[in-house]
Order: C-alpha cells, then sequence, then structure tokens
C-alpha cells in the first residue's frame, strides 16, 4: 500500500513538474526559423518565423483591407510585421504576449528589417519581453543584432525635438546626445498617439534634460542601399514607448 | 365604412414607413436634408471643426492659422477648430470612423474619390449647387463679410472635379499636377539633351545607359559616382499607372463606375515597368523612400513627384530633408513623361473641401461661409505660395499679386524659390492637358490598385518570380478579392453587405411581422363580416 501511495506521489510530482515548467520562447515549430535563421535569410526570402506580440501600431482600413503594424519578439531578437492584413478583429486578439506563426517575405526598408505579405495564425503560449538595456551598444556593430527588440537606454541628453509636419499630431522627431554622438529617435504617432502620456511627456522635454529611454529599436538609414544591404548603425530610430526624466 | 378603412391604411402605413426606415439604414437616424436659412443668427455661438492637410510644411498651418483668426474676426459668433493631418487616407479613414457616430468635422480637406465613399451615408454629404447659387450666401452673395468669389472666377476644370453625378459635393481648394524633377547635369554627362516635352523612351534609355555603364572598382556607380543609383523613381504608383493608361486611351474606369483597369494594355505596361525594375533602372517609393531625397544625394536622375511637393526637390530646396548628404547640381522641371509628345497628358489632382451635413441648418451655414473663405484671394494665394500649387481661381490667377510672384522666379530660395515657381507654371501652362478619372463608391479602392499593380510586379520580379500571363490573371484576381471589387456595382453603388442584423433589430421585425399579420387578418376578416351584413342586407 505504501508503496502505491509513493508511487502516486512520485508521479503527482513528476506530472506537475512538467505542467509548470516554464515555457521555452525559443522553441520552434518544425519548418520554422530561428531568430538566427531569420537574420542570415537574404532579402525577398520566403521567412517562417514564431515569436511574441510586444506592441502593435494601430489598425486602418485601406480601402476595406485591415492593416497593421505590429513588433515581434523571441528569447533572442526582434521582428516586425509591416502592413500584416488582418481584420480588426483578429488586431484585436493580438495583445502583448501572444504568440504567433508567421510566414511573409523579408525585406529592408532603408535599413529596417520587415516582413511584409505576411499571413499569420495565433498559437498557444505567451511572453513579454523585458526592454534590454543597450545603452552600451550605442555606436557599435552589435546594435544591429537588436532591431526590432524592446530596448531601454540610460542617462541620454535631450538635444531637441521636432514635429513632423510643424505642429502636434503626427509623430515627434527626438535627438538624444550620448558620447558626443547624436542619435534620432522616434514617437511614432500610430504606436502612441497625440493623446497618450508618453507624446505629451516627450513634448515637455527641453534641451539639456537627461532622459532614461524605452522603446522598438526601429531603424531609418536614409543612405541605405538595398543592393549591398550595409546598414549604419547609428540610424537606429528607436520608437519610444517610454521615457523618464532624471 | 371608408373612414375605417382610410384608418386601417393608414395604420398599416404607419407601421410600414418606421419599418422601411429602420432597415434603411440600421437603426440610424437620417439627418434632415439641408435648405439655406434666410438669415444667418449672428447671435448664436457655433463651433464648426475643419479637418486640414498639409505636406508636413510648417508654412500651411500659419496660413490656416491665419485663415482661421482673419474668418473669425469677421464672423465673431463662429470658432473654427482646426486638426491637421499629413496624409489624405488619415483623414478618409478618421471621416470612415466618425461616419456612424455623427463624429465628423464640419469642413474637411478631402479628394472627391473619398467624398464618393463618405456618400454611402444619407444626407451625409452637402450638396453644394443651392448654397452656391444663394443669392445672399452663395458665392460672392450678397450678405458675405469678406470678398467672396463668385462662381464663374472658379477654374471650370476644377470646379467640375468636385461634381458626382452631376451634383457639386466639393469645393476645389487646391490644384497640383505631377513634375518630372531632373539632375539635369547627370543627363548631360550621360551623352543626353533633356527634350522639353520627355517621353517615356527618353527617360528609360536614358536609366538604362546610366545603369549599364555599371561601377568601377571602388563599387561606386560609374555614372554618379556614388554606392546607390536607382536613375527613376516615381513616387505615386497609383498615378504612374493611370497617367501611362490615360495616355494610352486605354480604359482604366468610367463614368458608369465600370473598373476596366485588368485590361491587356495594362499587362504590356506592366510588362515594360518590370523590365526596367529588373535592371534597377526603375524603383518607387514604397521601396526606396522619398525621391526627392534619393535626386538631392545624387543618386537618382529622374524624381516624379506631385508639383505640391517642390520645395523638397533641390539640394538647395527649402525643405531639402537630407542637406548634410546632398550634392550640388542643376535641377530641371518638366511635364511626366508622355507617349504622344503632341497631345500631353497629366494628372490633376490636389486638396477639395467638401461640408458634412448638421443637425443645425446655422452650422452647416457657418461651415460654408469658412469654407468659402478659403478661396478668398488672401488664402488661395498665401497657400499656393507655400508650394507648387496653383490656386483654383481665376480672381487670384489674374490678381497683381500673383502675376508679381510668378515673375520672381529665383530671387531667393524661399518664397520664390524657382523649382516651386517652375513646378506651379507647369501646372498654368497645362490646365487643359489635365485629366482626372471618375469618381464613384469604389474609385478609391480601384486607385490603390492601380498602384499595388505595379508593387507586385516590382516584388515578384525581386523574389525572382516569372511575370508573364499566369502572374497577371493571379494578381488580378488577387487584387479583386483583396480589395472586393466584385462587391462595387457598375453604377457605382456598394452591393456590399452591412451584415446581419443584430438580434434586438431582428426581434423587432419580427413583432412588426406578427403585428402586420394581425392587422391583415383583422382586415380580411372584417371584409368578409361586411360582404355577410350587405348580403344579410
Amino acid at each position: 500500500m505504501k508503496k502505491i501511495i509513493c508511487l502516486a506521489l512520485v508521479l503527482i510530482m513528476t506530472l506537475s513538474f512538467v505542467a509548470c515548467e516554464k515555457e521555452d520562447i525559443n522553441k520552434k515549430s518544425e519548418g520554422v526559423m530561428t531568430w538566427q535563421e531569420y537574420n542570415a535569410a537574404a532579402l525577398n526570402d520566403e521567412v517562417t518565423i514564431e515569436a511574441y506580440v510586444q506592441g502593435k501600431q494601430g489598425w486602418w482600413s485601406d480601402n476595406g483591407v485591415g492593416k497593421a503594424t505590429i513588433y515581434l519578439q523571441d528569447g533572442v531578437g526582434g521582428y516586425l510585421l509591416y502592413d500584416l492584413h488582418c481584420s480588426e478583429e483578429e488586431y484585436g486578439k493580438l495583445v502583448e504576449g501572444t504568440k504567433v506563426r508567421v510566414t511573409g517575405y523579408k525585406v529592408a526598408y532603408k535599413g529596417e528589417y520587415e516582413i511584409i505579405d505576411a499571413t499569420f495564425e495565433i498559437l498557444e503560449g505567451s511572453y513579454v519581453a523585458p526592454a534590454t538595456d543597450i545603452t552600451s551598444k550605442l555606436g557599435t556593430a552589435d546594435i544591429l543584432n537588436c532591431q526590432n527588440m524592446k530596448v531601454a537606454f540610460k542617462g541620454l541628453t535631450v538635444v531637441g525635438i521636432e514635429y513632423q509636419g510643424g505642429a502636434r499630431g503626427k509623430d515627434i522627431y527626438v535627438t538624444f546626445s550620448y558620447n558626443g554622438a547624436n542619435y534620432d529617435f522616434c514617437v511614432e504617432s500610430y504606436l502612441t498617439g497625440a493623446d497618450s502620456d508618453l507624446y505629451k511627456a516627450v513634448e515637455a522635454l527641453k534641451a539639456g534634460d537627461v532622459v532614461d529611454v524605452e522603446g522598438f529599436a526601429y531603424w531609418y538609414d536614409s543612405a541605405y542601399d538595398a543592393e549591398t544591404n550595409v546598414v549604419n548603425p547609428n540610424a537606429i530610430n528607436t520608437h519610444i514607448t517610454g521615457i523618464t526624466v532624471k | 365604412m371608408i373612414i375605417k378603412r382610410i384608418a386601417s391604411f393608414l395604420l398599416l402605413a404607419t407601421m410600414l414607413l418606421p419599418l422601411i426606415a429602420f432597415v434603411g439604414c440600421h437603426g440610424q437616424k437620417i439627418l434632415p436634408e439641408f435648405s439655406v436659412p434666410e438669415e444667418f443668427d449672428t447671435s448664436k455661438q457655433y463651433e464648426i471643426v475643419f479637418w486640414s492637410k498639409n505636406e508636413s510644411n510648417p508654412t500651411q498651418n500659419a496660413i490656416y492659422d491665419k485663415a482661421i483668426a482673419d474668418f473669425e474676426a469677421l464672423y465673431p459668433n463662429i470658432k473654427v477648430v482646426k486638426k491637421v493631418y499629413t496624409d489624405y487616407k488619415d483623414i478618409f479613414n478618421d471621416v470612415i470612423t466618425n461616419l456612424p457616430q455623427r463624429t465628423t468635422p464640419n469642413v474637411c480637406i478631402t479628394y472627391p474619390d473619398h467624398i464618393a465613399t463618405y456618400m454611402q451615408g444619407e444626407n451625409v454629404i452637402l450638396p453644394l449647387d443651392e448654397l452656391m447659387a444663394d443669392s445672399k450666401f452663395g458665392l460672392g452673395g450678397s450678405e458675405i463679410k469678406f470678398d467672396s468669389v463668385g462662381a464663374d472666377e472658379i477654374i471650370p476644370e476644377f470646379l467640375n472635379e468636385g461634381k458626382i453625378g452631376g451634383v457639386q459635393y466639393a469645393l476645389p481648394y487646391m490644384r497640383s499636377t505631377e513634375a518630372c524633377y531632373i539632375n539635369e547635369d547627370l543627363v548631360e554627362k550621360l551623352g543626353f539633351t533633356l527634350p522639353e516635352i520627355l517621353t517615356w523612351d527618353f527617360i528609360f534609355e536614358v536609366s538604362e545607359y546610366a545603369m549599364s555603364l555599371g561601377k568601377d572598382e571602388n563599387g561606386k556607380y560609374i555614372a554618379n559616382g556614388k554606392e546607390v543609383l536607382i536613375p527613376f523613381i516615381y513616387k505615386s504608383t497609383d498615378n504612374m499607372m493611370i497617367s501611362m493608361l490615360e495616355q494610352l486611351g486605354a480604359p482604366y474606369s468610367n463614368d458608369q463606375g465600370e473598373m476596366l483597369l485588368f485590361n491587356d494594355t495594362t499587362k504590356d505596361v506592366l510588362t515594360e515597368i518590370g523590365s526596367h525594375i529588373s535592371t534597377g533602372a526603375f524603383s518607387t517609393f514604397a521601396k526606396v523612400s522619398y525621391p526627392a531625397d534619393m535626386l538631392n544625394m545624387g543618386q537618382c536622375i529622374f524624381a516624379i513627384d506631385s508639383t505640391a511637393g517642390a520645395t523638397w526637390m533641390g539640394y538647395d530646396s527649402p525643405l531639402n530633408d537630407v542637406k548634410d548628404s546632398s550634392v550640388p547640381y542643376e535641377i530641371a522641371v518638366r511635364a511626366i513623361p508622355q507617349y504622344d509628345t503632341q497631345n500631353p497628358k497629366m494628372i490633376s489632382q490636389g486638396p477639395s473641401l467638401c461640408i458634412f451635413n448638421k443637425e443645425d441648418s446655422g452650422e452647416v451655414l457657418a461651415s460654408w461661409l469658412f469654407a468659402q473663405f478659403l478661396l478668398t484671394n488672401e488664402v488661395q494665394i498665401a497657400y499656393s505660395q507655400t508650394e507648387g500649387y496653383i490656386p483654383v481661381t481665376s480672381k487670384a490667377h489674374n490678381s497683381t499679386e500673383y502675376q508679381d510672384y510668378l515673375s520672381r522666379a529665383g530671387e531667393d530660395n524661399e518664397l520664390y524659390y524657382d523649382v516651386k515657381i517652375d513646378a506651379a507654371k507647369l501646372m498654368l501652362n497645362n490646365i487643359e492637358n489635365t485629366f482626372t478619372t471618375s469618381v464613384f463608391n469604389g474609385s478609391s479602392a480601384l486607385r490603390n490598385v492601380a498602384g499595388e499593380l505595379i508593387e507586385e510586379t516590382r516584388k515578384a520580379i525581386e523574389r525572382k518570380q516569372t511575370v508573364n500571363d499566369a502572374f497577371f490573371e493571379r494578381t488580378f484576381n488577387k487584387m479583386v478579392s483583396l480589395y472586393k471589387l466584385d462587391q462595387f456595382s457598375d453604377d457605382g453603388l456598394s452591393k456590399q453587405s452591412l451584415g446581419e442584423l443584430p438580434t434586438e433589430s431582428k426581434m423587432l421585425l419580427g413583432t412588426l411581422g406578427v403585428v402586420w399579420l394581425g392587422l391583415g387578418a383583422y382586415y380580411v376578416l372584417h371584409a368578409i363580416k361586411s360582404r355577410k351584413k350587405r348580403i344579410n342586407y
């Protein structure tokens, strides 16, 4: 009898352990690329990835075609789904942490890697990535591997802000300095609009303010050439999601 | 007896009318048709909302602000609240979102294509014919407190663009066309002479030649000495496809709302464009971003963009976004390339104004007065000077102030920036050569598709897919399905389903049906009884 009870207890503990096992956020289904494989894929290649929603720009209807831009991440790196075709209902389901499998084409726009013309399905699983501090990578080639990730920067100095179109409502371009170099970040109005606390906080920044910044590591390299596909590390154009004035 | 029958009929009609109204609008109350009030009540305060659009150009904002201040000074009981957009599509989407809640603006910058979609809601957009002709408050009306423009002073071509089904729904605000901005130094360096009227053959020949020279030992293109070269970039692929078809006399759409884009000439055009994409001689905005930036950095030879984007064109242009990377070059402005140089054709575009109907006719009249104010010389000339726009009134064109402005091209790099004034003159000299496409519900989607066909061709080539008849058929079908083009009828009216009725509506309709049946049964029984009674008599 005792043996049976012991066996049952061991079985229960084993099953509990399996049930409580932490989700492996880097585990991929068969035929799905790892982030490294995705990163190595050539431009215009078809790619299939699995990752977790970390942020999304507003859904909009382009003459009846629903579109959205989504920031994804797994345990290694980030992805951007650009102009993903989805209904408003599907968009509503893509909440932060949602796991998705995506098949589309890898392209680069001004040095920003995107997946376009994509289809997706929602999978079981959830993961919300912490913002990785990459301040020390500013100005180095290492920072390129952080593209599209949720990132943080500590101790940047505000140089100035400028509204797109000269008036509030659209994006705000923010220039920060760090270690003697300037970096242009952006309050992307589709991500954090003029009514958001973040938008108002950035509007209130003054030159010389020292701030900590969180955001998605977007890129805009005006000199980018798709043929050579060389991306300037300093063209990081982080989409700001959080700011703290020190 | 007759009275009873009439009463029954009236009862039935009373039941029927709300039913029809209910089914027709899915529960939405239809706004009353607007009629021009006899007087404008200046003792009543009105707040009107104006959704404006600028080209990321701060001066345009300032001009709107001044126009609003000047208007409010004339009409102290009207407050104008401005919201700024930098993209027509954003305005369109916001209007669509706000239509069901009746939270549309009062006055809105828009395209006629978009108005055709807004008009799917009944009495949503104000027809302007009655207002325009009103002797007191119409164009040039006796009660207007400013120098209002007369109906005959609006350029007829531009005014007609705002007609949908013969009714005026939009007033033109500014007009532009597209221009080809050219690095003339590079054209000449490659051994070509720039003609006065460009042809597609010329542009493609120069572009292909530039690519054929290849790169030097340092990986730089021999044609321009840069690591990047995209000889020809067209900003709006929508306009590119539409203009090419128009110039070739090929079908695109018609006034009956027929979508005729998917034809053999379209395939030929895409094949031609595709051949230049594959060599790298041509690319699009969606791929390489702003043509102005590429032109100013010496990475592009021919950049086609709106004349309303002229202040970005040129290494020393007022709004050059890439000043640090720009290279000096001689810039030339020409009309877009043509197939037939004897019969040039270019698109007429630019913002129009529409007015949304509201419950309060006084509020609508206030909106109309403000819209009219935007056509005064002061606003028209000032706004047109911010870009290569032209005013929409002959009154402004013929004014001493505007003629003086045109004559001073090149005096500085701000107000008198020569590229901007050259672009405006290009439009002024070609008003009779401009064209527009038919406006109907679905025309906006069709316009998207026109551009998408070029983008799909580009992507297919980049993905090493074969561009042939099978590709075209597949792509045409994909576009029809994606944009639901088969759900618009030929008369331009949407056949799109409004969706299943809500449960509450079904219950109400069911109840009404039962009441109807009851009334019918009563009526029949009553008639039988009456007949019996009559026989008995």
